[in-house]
């Protein structure tokens, strides 16, 4: 798709050059960059080496993607799991806490922070994080090299909490409201009058048979943000200079890399891909009734 | 002795106050059977539910008193009163295919029961499965590991009247528990808790539309209509002698085993009233034959004896 | 299903919905400030780099402060607003002209058409917003029409299937069939039936879909992909901020305040319009 964008690879790795090379020259180069066969052709070897682990050169940095991938890809998912776990926690204990008394002053606050979580951008966020964090308290854990959890895991750790927590608010608006009309729904429903009836405790009751009950929509809910987080993260990723599939893409996209750009959205459509089938795993779980 | 009573209990909606229950007032006595009669709209099951305090959103009981065994339940703080549900009084419910909770074992919501009352003593699944065969669940080990999807109605309801059993509570409140069963199923299920109650010395509040039902079921009943009660009485008086039209009108509407197979069965004309839109009149009256001025202006209390009440000015049977 | 004269009593039921109330009073303010920057009617130039008075803070004269340029934060704020706002109206207007006559044309024909809007709108919707208009803006340049084309393009997908929906459900009703049988035109049918049972959920989406579009308009922006300086842009501000916010907050807190009041603006006047719209007529 991106290749039918102008601007191709060559002028993106010539620039101005270009326009010196004579006609023999470009048309070598077209071969040897495989920019002359037909797109559909070029798709289909395309394809073919990708799954088979061969993701072309990234000819910015002069390395195979696949390992620029290899190195960016852990990156992104680890603060995208934190993101997401992050934002479920705030979310439906938000969501469970407003559905508790719909339209009572407690409602009123959570939705209230639903919408600010949701309004107030994720770059401003981190801005003001940072503003606050590394100028006034002298705490950027994120100015240093980045480490991986396997280097050095308190600095890693370290390292992901500003960045999953703006993604969990990010996360947490949606999951929160999905979570509080699930709950306003399986609430009236009669198996949690007989609940209360048989004098177990309200407590239980909200966890055990409410929330239990209410679980699908809000699986279904994390799963497109976790999906979300693994690209929408790009702005985030920036800011806080870690080194993951977010800045490889806006990177790329800027030096005209398509090979680079193409084999990480395909990386991510295969996640989604992903993501969608370990959602219907776990709604088989969660739910005896599902064959 | 007095087991439970309720004393001029109304029900509103939150919002728009509107009436669904009206100065309702009714007792039961240690080991008795009360019946609550009326069709649908009639206000039996909110009167039912505001015993146990398990009022839906939006419903509150505002006036009234409900005293079980001398003890105020309105008094009670909310873990008081939790305890007494499921322990002391329990109920079982209409409709057995939503009642029970999809996503949990069998086993593991009867245990529930039992893990909710710490304070009742020292139970355990033994207690589970003796009632479970109580009730007639065949293959109970089965049973307890099932989910409730996998069981019919019939079977569904007659695990929530065992959950309603388990910790033999005192006063036993059973809403409809046949109405959306199967003709079939539905003696079953009623000999099933007719039976229970003789072995157990239960009292119970029966709550039905169907006055056939009831009659040997419950040692007295009362009929309410447009969230009052109407008339009330021993099942014998009210069966030979009913003195409200309504109840007359009820009476007849039911299939006669000794009459010709071809007679239309006869039915009130018209609709039920909406509580709360009835003034302070006679509710009955747009539908009654014998309706007067008096009826259509004025409101009738309950008046009579001990074995019977009506709420009429002109009672049937009685001196016109 | 619905009948075109309930439309009456819209504005009587939106008004009810007090989210909706301080929804649209938000939007108001913020619309009417955008205007007075479209009538260059702001205290100062936006551009006007006034060096006397670098990185001032509030004051009667400069409302919002100035930037390390001299610039006055408060025009240079509205300003951006106004931008913003162009920008995502532009693009949501586009995404709401072809989504829904794309989804609503699908629905109705179904077979393979449909099978295949749904598809790729169902592909483009699962890829995150930011992302893709990144990767668009990126190939086309930073004029603001090329970023409106971009979000435009983002959120087309979800205008197809907030109409398509409708149509599928509606097409199965009896009296359309009966409408097909007695040989009523399509397009009579699509704008008799069906056109009543779409407007009322893209009309909510217009409002969600213009909040979503002024927040992925200011993450271009702020990442340099969209307005370019000197100009300002909410976005551009926010990261031109980041450098000075430490001894001068104001550049940093009141863009970020326009943005966060507009998109709740939106936001609200999205729930109010639900409200107002659903038949149901419950709050939320």
């Amino acid at each position: 798709m991106l290749r039918v964008i102008p601007g191709n690879t060559i002028t993106a790795a010539f620039g101005i050059e270009t326009g010196m090379l004579t006609e023999d020259q470009l048309a070598d180069l077209r071969v040897y960059y495989g920019i002359d066969k037909p797109l559909i052709a070029q798709y289909f070897s395309w394809i073919t080496s990708f799954l088979t682990g061969n993701m072309g050169y990234s000819y910015s940095t002069g390395v195979p993607i696949s390992t620029l991938t290899k190195m960016a890809l852990p990156v992104t998912i680890e603060v995208a799991i934190i993101g997401t776990v992050l934002g479920v926690l705030m979310g439906v204990s938000v969501g469970m806490f407003s559905a508790r008394k719909p339209g009572s002053i407690r409602d009123f606050g959570g939705q209230l922070f639903g919408l600010l979580a949701l309004a107030i951008p994720g770059f401003v966020l981190s801005t003001t994080i940072v503003t606050v964090m590394a100028n006034k308290f002298k705490y950027f854990p994120n100015a240093f090299e980045y480490k991986a959890p396997w280097q050095d895991l308190w600095m890693n750790a370290q390292q992901m909490l500003f960045p999953g927590l703006v993604l969990g608010i990010a996360v947490a608006a949606p999951v929160m409201r999905t979570t509080r009309s699930a709950i306003l729904e399986t609430a009236d429903k009669d198996f949690v009058r007989t609940a209360y009836g048989k004098g177990v405790p309200a407590k239980r009751v909200r966890f055990r048979h409410v929330l239990r009950n209410s679980l699908i929509p809000i699986v279904t809910m994390t799963g497109i943000q976790f999906g979300y987080l693994l690209g929408g993260a790009v702005i985030v990723e920036k800011i806080f200079a870690m080194p993951g599939m977010g800045r490889q893409i806006v990177d790329a996209i800027e030096k005209r890399e398509y090979a680079t750009v193409q084999s990480s959205v395909m990386v991510f459509a295969i996640m989604f891909v992903l993501i969608n089938v370990v959602t219907d795993v776990i709604y088989r779980r969660i739910d005896p009734r599902i064959k | 002795m007095s087991l439970i009573q309720v004393s001029n209990l109304s029900i509103y909606t939150s919002q728009e106050p509107r009436v669904l229950v009206n100065d309702v007032s009714f007792e039961i006595h240690e080991g008795e059977a009360v019946g609550l009669v009326g069709e649908s709209g009639s206000g039996k099951t909110l009167s039912a539910l505001s015993i146990l305090g398990l009022l839906p959103r939006g419903v509150e009981a505002t006036h009234g008193e409900i005293r079980f065994l001398g003890r105020s339940l309105d008094d009670l703080d909310s873990e008081s009163m939790r305890k007494i549900r499921g322990s002391e009084i329990a109920m079982i419910y209409q409709d057995p295919m939503t009642a029970l909770n999809p996503v949990m074992k069998l086993g593991d919501q009867l245990m529930e029961v039992i893990e909710s009352h710490p304070e009742v003593g020292e139970l355990t699944i033994e207690r589970v499965k003796e009632v479970l065969r109580d009730v007639g669940i065949p293959d109970i080990e089965r049973a307890i590991n099932s989910y409730p999807h996998e069981f019919s109605g019939g079977m569904r309801q007659r695990i929530v009247i065992a959950m309603a059993l388990l910790l033999s509570p005192k006063l036993l409140i059973a809403d409809e528990p046949t109405t959306a069963l199967d003709v079939t199923i539905q003696q079953q299920i009623l000999a099933l808790v007719a039976e229970e109650r003789q072995k157990r010395k239960l009292s119970m509040l029966w709550i039905t539309h169907d006055l056939g039902v009831v009659a040997n079921l419950v040692d007295r009943l009362h009929v309410m209509y447009a969230g009052r009660i109407v008339e009330s009485g021993t099942v014998k008086e009210i069966f030979e002698n009913p003195q409200h039209p309504y109840t007359q009108g009820l009476l007849s509407s039911l299939p006669s085993p000794r009459g010709a197979s071809r007679e239309r069965l006869s039915s009130i004309p018209g609709v039920p009233e909406k509580p709360w839109l009835v003034g302070s009149s006679c509710a009955f009256a747009p539908r009654c034959s014998f309706a007067t001025d008096k009826c259509r202006q004025e409101l009738p209390g309950l008046s009579g004896n001990s074995a019977h009440k009506v709420a009429c000015f002109y009672p049937l049977g009685a001196s016109r | 299903m619905s009948n075109p004269t309930k439309e009456r009593g819209i504005v009587h039921y939106y008004l009810r919905s007090t989210s909706g109330i301080v929804g649209a009073v938000l939007l108001f303010i913020m619309v009417a400030v955008s205007l007075a920057s479209l009538f260059k009617f702001t205290p100062h130039d936006p551009l006007y780099q006034d060096i006397e008075n670098l990185l001032k803070a509030p004051s009667s004269n400069f409302w919002f402060g100035t930037d390390n340029f001299g610039r006055d934060v408060f025009s240079r704020t509205i300003d951006g607003m106004r931008r913003s706002l162009t920008v995502s109206i532009t693009a949501v207007s586009i995404a709401t002209v072809v989504g829904v006559t794309l989804g609503v044309i699908a629905g109705f024909i179904g077979g393979w058409f449909d099978q295949l809007v749904a598809r790729v709108s169902d592909v483009l919707f699962s890829f995150p917003a930011i992302l893709l208009a990144l990767a668009i803006v990126a190939s086309l340049g930073n004029d603001w029409y090329d970023t409106a084309f971009a979000i435009a393009i983002v959120y087309t997908p979800i205008f197809v299937r907030v109409a398509r929906g409708p149509v599928l459900s509606v097409k199965e009703m009896d009296y359309v069939k009966a409408a097909r049988i007695l040989g009523y035109s399509t397009p009579r049918i699509i704008r008799q039936h069906v056109f009543p049972n779409v407007t009322a959920p893209v009309i909510v989406q217009i409002a969600l879909s213009l909040s979503w579009a002024i927040l992925t308009e200011s993450g271009l922006s702020f990442l340099g992909l969209g307005t370019q300086p000197p100009n300002a842009s909410l976005g551009l501000m926010v990261a031109e901020a980041q450098p000075i916010a430490a001894f001068a907050w104001w550049n940093l807190a009141f863009p970020s305040i326009f943005i966060t009041i507009v998109v709740v603006g939106l936001n609200l006047v999205g729930d109010g319009l639900r409200d107002a719209l659903d038949p149901a007529r419950r709050s939320s």
